[in-house]
């Protein structure tokens, strides 16, 4: 357990682990992406994630250009503004009640828009040639979290997630945490446009450092908020770009971590990123997201791993890349007691289903829906802490919408009060095991329920369940019927061992 | 009988026959027993006993979305302004008309929207009260804004949790039941989100189960193992836990629909409302472990065309809450089971030009069961000292959840809400 980053033996590098990798460093693949990506061979299986900006990106994923309206909240013109004044002043209610009015038919737009966006970008980790760039997109969501509510600005949530992806494996300092302090929609989200010389607002310096970068308590105190917030005052944005406001902002001295100088923003992050637990912190978080989230995991069995990927990262000047490449190629990350250790965010239970079984997508909206039914809504994550994640995506009601919503992309048949819609369908799941075809004097029913469950939940699962499923398979004709499959993997899936990845 | 119990798929067939507790004591392992104990109560028995939280108190959250026109609910006819600001949507005094207000109190010129003769009704026996002018400062006139206010009780930070969350995780952290908190609806509520409880919610109790069993019929005795061996109540590892939500849940869905299928003792009115309350009743009936109901009612942004849509909004509130009084009370539970209404802001003042009205501020909310303290209270906004044609609140909601945190659920209002707020008196004195 405590072998650090060594590096795995490159001759094990299994079909197993390969679908591990494909699953942690992206969202699964079927038996044929697993086997092509075994192929490959450890360092170049993992090369092929990594280095995405080789991959041409195929046609949902490469239009983003235009793809949303960044007009819908825009700001009042200055004529706008002047005859709400005067309504204001002269109490004209009609002119004032079309202000109110127009106002929210933009925010009824604007939120559509949100809603679009939501399915956009989870069609695009459905289909993108690039999953480790939507994945640590969707980790940076997470870890830099942003609520649409209050900056209900969907163009700048757009912008964000845009940067995110752009920065997906880039530099954690000079890309990442400086581009935060400038992003639009962090800057709403966190009030520092309210954060100027005569009135300081501590809510982004205080983020910044609790949850962004430091990890809560650890290097710092009341006194490095409040003047991180002074060096912060004036960072604000106009419209769809950031601004310094030299006016707002505090020009005078401020001391952080006992450092005295006329510090602005950059300076507090290159401050910030010399205390030793930015790298720590940020390390653990990718360890829970990448490696165990078992409660106490990182504590307790990751620690030495993780000291070293705080080192390393160090080392590589804030570069995430490097440290992925170890940690994707190490023992460590592979080892069983790692395996099938994260439970799946709704997120990526509905993407790694859709991409390793290849079910039809159905309705982007009602993926959407379900994953918000399921606790984790793009764009709206609970708070700037976002998602918590492992057993708190658990109880028994998100496990009965967990189940039902495979049952919905495996057979198109949807839940609801009313009977269930007959149609759908149009999954062919005969895919999965074709490979088992062509073995020899082999009981091929016992062979496809055994090689699907260690596809679908990780491992064989005891004698008294396999029995089950093995009878099932064999009373209903053998595992070369199609629906007969599609029965199995809705239990397959329904089963504890499948939340797990 | 024993051997039976060794087969995990076997549980839920057991208690779909309906085997007594005692029985299952004696050979199921520990945390199933927990997990018995939660859903199993036969009927009549003691409740499950919760640390820090009273043995038999229930209760039920009643939300209206959208923003409930407050001021054409609870009627401030001997208000003029009230008439000049409303001159086509005013509700007249009590006996100026057909459709007029019906008497709340004389003294202060207020009176109830006519449709909701069954709050009226409520009120009249003592068992309801309204408390006026509730909201908080700096209100937020955004549907989704407002609603996370009231759902954190947080105007100020952004909280990921809620309050009736928060005084779970206050109040019955550990406990071993998962339907601690049920909302009757798709999404589950942010107030009622804790840190470390999760409320249960469905739709209707029917989609509380897998639909796999409908691909097939054969599939149900497969599912019925799925959760594998049974894993032990100590282990950390993430499929132990996964394996014991499974059980809970398989239990738990057999319990919850075995509930509502109960018919209710008295007629109710229909309507999605009704429909939610009918449920929660069942569910209190069949002595659920469940401490915190949820339902919600839409379609309260009256921004056109009021009259009608609020009128049979109005009625349908009022006969379902008496439908669902009397249900309760033929249980013999009305002294056990506390009911809150609430909606995230009340409607501006005056009406707009389409016959409706644009999102405000402060308004009433509204309690019933036999420990409130019945009538009116609080003063009602005034109409002539506005706020930008917005009403001033008179008190703040939080003091009300203070009320039902101190007065009804024993708890430490303090803890979940932050800081001390002075408790409205929204329960009687034991």
């Amino acid at each position: 357990m405590a072998s650090g980053l060594s590096k795995l033996s490159p001759r094990e590098f299994d079909y197993w682990k390969a679908q591990h990798l494909l699953q942690r460093a992206g969202f699964g693949g079927t038996p044929a992406q697993v086997l092509a990506l075994k192929n490959l061979g450890l360092e170049d299986a993992v090369d092929s994630l990594l280095e995405f900006q080789e991959i041409e990106e195929n046609g949902v994923t490469a239009r983003t250009e235009g793809r949303f309206d960044d007009s819908i909240m825009r700001m009042r013109t200055p004529e706008e503004r002047r005859q709400q004044n005067q309504a204001r002043r002269t109490g004209n209610e009609a002119v004032l009640e079309r202000f109110r009015n127009e106002r929210q038919m933009r925010q009824r737009a604007d939120r559509q828009q949100l809603a679009e966006m939501q399915q956009w970008w989870l069609g695009r980790m459905i289909e993108s040639p690039r999953p480790l760039q939507e994945k640590m997109t969707l980790f940076l969501h997470g870890h830099f979290a942003t609520g649409y509510r209050p900056v209900e600005d969907s163009f700048h949530m757009f912008m964000q997630n845009e940067m995110f992806r752009s920065n997906a494996v880039g530099n954690f300092k000079n890309d990442l945490a400086r581009n935060i302090i400038r992003d639009p929609a962090m800057i709403k989200y966190l009030n520092n446009n309210q954060n100027s010389r005569q009135a300081p607002n501590e809510n982004l310096a205080r983020e910044l450092m609790e949850l962004f970068t430091l990890g809560e308590g650890r290097g710092y105190g009341e006194q490095d908020i409040k003047e991180g917030a002074r060096a912060l005052t004036g960072y604000t944005y106009v419209e769809d770009s950031f601004q310094f406001n030299r006016q707002r902002h505090d020009n005078g001295y401020k001391v952080i971590f006992g450092q005295r100088g006329n510090w602005d923003g950059d300076d507090f992050v290159d401050l910030i990123f010399t205390r030793p637990s930015a790298s720590q912190f940020i390390c653990e978080k990718l360890y829970k997201f990448f490696v165990n989230d078992t409660p106490g995991a990182a504590a307790r069995d990751g620690r030495t791993t993780i000291r070293q990927m705080s080192q390393l990262l160090r080392k590589e000047n804030w570069e995430l890349k490097p440290v992925l490449r170890k940690l994707f190629m190490s023992r460590h990350f592979y080892d069983d007691a790692n395996r099938s250790s994260i439970i799946k965010s709704p997120i990526q239970l509905v993407v790694q289903s859709v991409r390793s079984l290849r079910t039809p997508v159905r309705s982007l909206s009602r993926l959407v829906e379900t994953c918000n039914f399921m606790g984790q809504g793009l764009f709206v994550p609970p708070s700037v802490k976002g998602w918590d994640g492992g057993r708190k995506w658990i109880n028994t009601s998100t496990l009965f919408i967990r189940q039902n919503t495979l049952v919905y992309l495996l057979t198109g048949r949807e839940p609801s009060s009313n009977p269930w819609d007959a149609a759908g369908g149009g999954f062919d799941a005969r895919h999965l095991v074709d490979h088992l075809r062509d073995l020899p004097g082999r009981d091929r029913d016992l062979d496809a329920v055994s090689y699907l469950s260690r596809f679908t939940i990780g491992s064989v699962p005891e004698e008294e369940r396999l029995a089950l499923w093995v009878d099932y398979v064999r009373q209903r004709g053998g595992a070369t019927d199609n629906e007969t499959l599609v029965n199995l993997l809705a239990l397959m899936t329904a089963a504890p061992e499948y939340q797990l990845c | 009988m024993t051997d039976n119990l060794q087969h995990p798929w076997s549980r839920r067939l057991f208690i779909r026959q309906g085997v007594t507790l005692a029985s299952l004591a004696a050979t199921t392992p520990l945390f199933i027993q927990q997990t018995a104990k939660g859903v199993m109560l036969p009927q009549g028995s003691a409740l499950s006993s919760i640390p820090g939280m009273p043995q038999d108190r229930i209760l039920v959250i009643v939300q209206l979305g959208g923003g409930n026109d407050g001021l054409n609910t609870v009627i401030p006819y001997g208000s003029p302004d009230y008439y000049k600001l409303r001159p086509s949507l005013g509700i007249a005094a009590p006996g100026r008309s057909a459709e007029a207000a019906m008497q709340l109190s004389q003294s202060n010129g207020i009176g109830l929207h006519p449709a909701m003769t069954g709050l009226k009704s409520l009120m009249d026996d003592g068992v309801a009260s309204i408390v006026q002018g509730v909201g908080y400062p700096n209100p937020n006139r955004s549907h989704f804004s407002s609603m996370d206010i009231w759902h954190t009780a947080s105007p100020e930070g952004r909280r990921g949790t809620g309050w009736v969350g928060r005084y779970f995780d206050n109040a019955c952290a550990g406990t071993p039941n998962p339907e601690i908190g049920i909302a009757v609806g798709r999404e589950a509520p942010l107030a009622m989100q804790g840190d470390t409880v999760l409320p249960v919610s469905f739709e209707s109790a029917d989609l509380y189960r897998w639909m796999g069993e409908d691909l097939d019929g054969e599939l149900a005795k497969p599912y019925d193992g799925i959760a594998g061996n049974d894993a032990s109540q100590e282990s950390v590892d993430q499929l132990s836990f996964l394996k014991r939500t499974t059980m809970d849940a398989q239990l738990s869905s057999v319990k919850v629909r075995e509930a509502v299928a109960k018919q209710p003792l008295v007629s109710f009115p229909g309507g999605n409302l009704s429909n939610q309350l009918r449920m929660i009743s069942a569910m209190i009936r069949s002595e659920m472990p469940t401490r915190v109901y949820y339902a919600t009612l839409g379609g309260f942004d009256t921004h056109a065309n009021q009259a009608g849509q609020h009128t049979r909004l109005l009625r349908q509130v009022g006969d379902s809450l008496k439908a669902f009084y009397d249900d309760i009370k033929a249980q013999g539970n009305s002294g056990r089971v506390l009911t809150m209404v609430f909606s995230e802001f009340g409607r501006r003042v005056g009406q707009n030009a389409s016959g409706g009205t644009d999102h405000g501020t402060a308004a009433p909310m509204y309690f019933i069961g036999d420990m409130v303290n019945p009538g009116l209270h609080g003063t009602h906004p005034s109409l002539t000292n506005l706020d930008n044609g917005d009403l001033k609140f008179t008190l703040d909601f939080r003091s009300v959840y203070a009320g039902v945190l101190d007065g009804w659920m024993a708890a430490d209002s303090s803890d979940v809400l932050g800081r001390r707020w002075k408790a409205a008196p929204v329960i009687k004195k034991a």
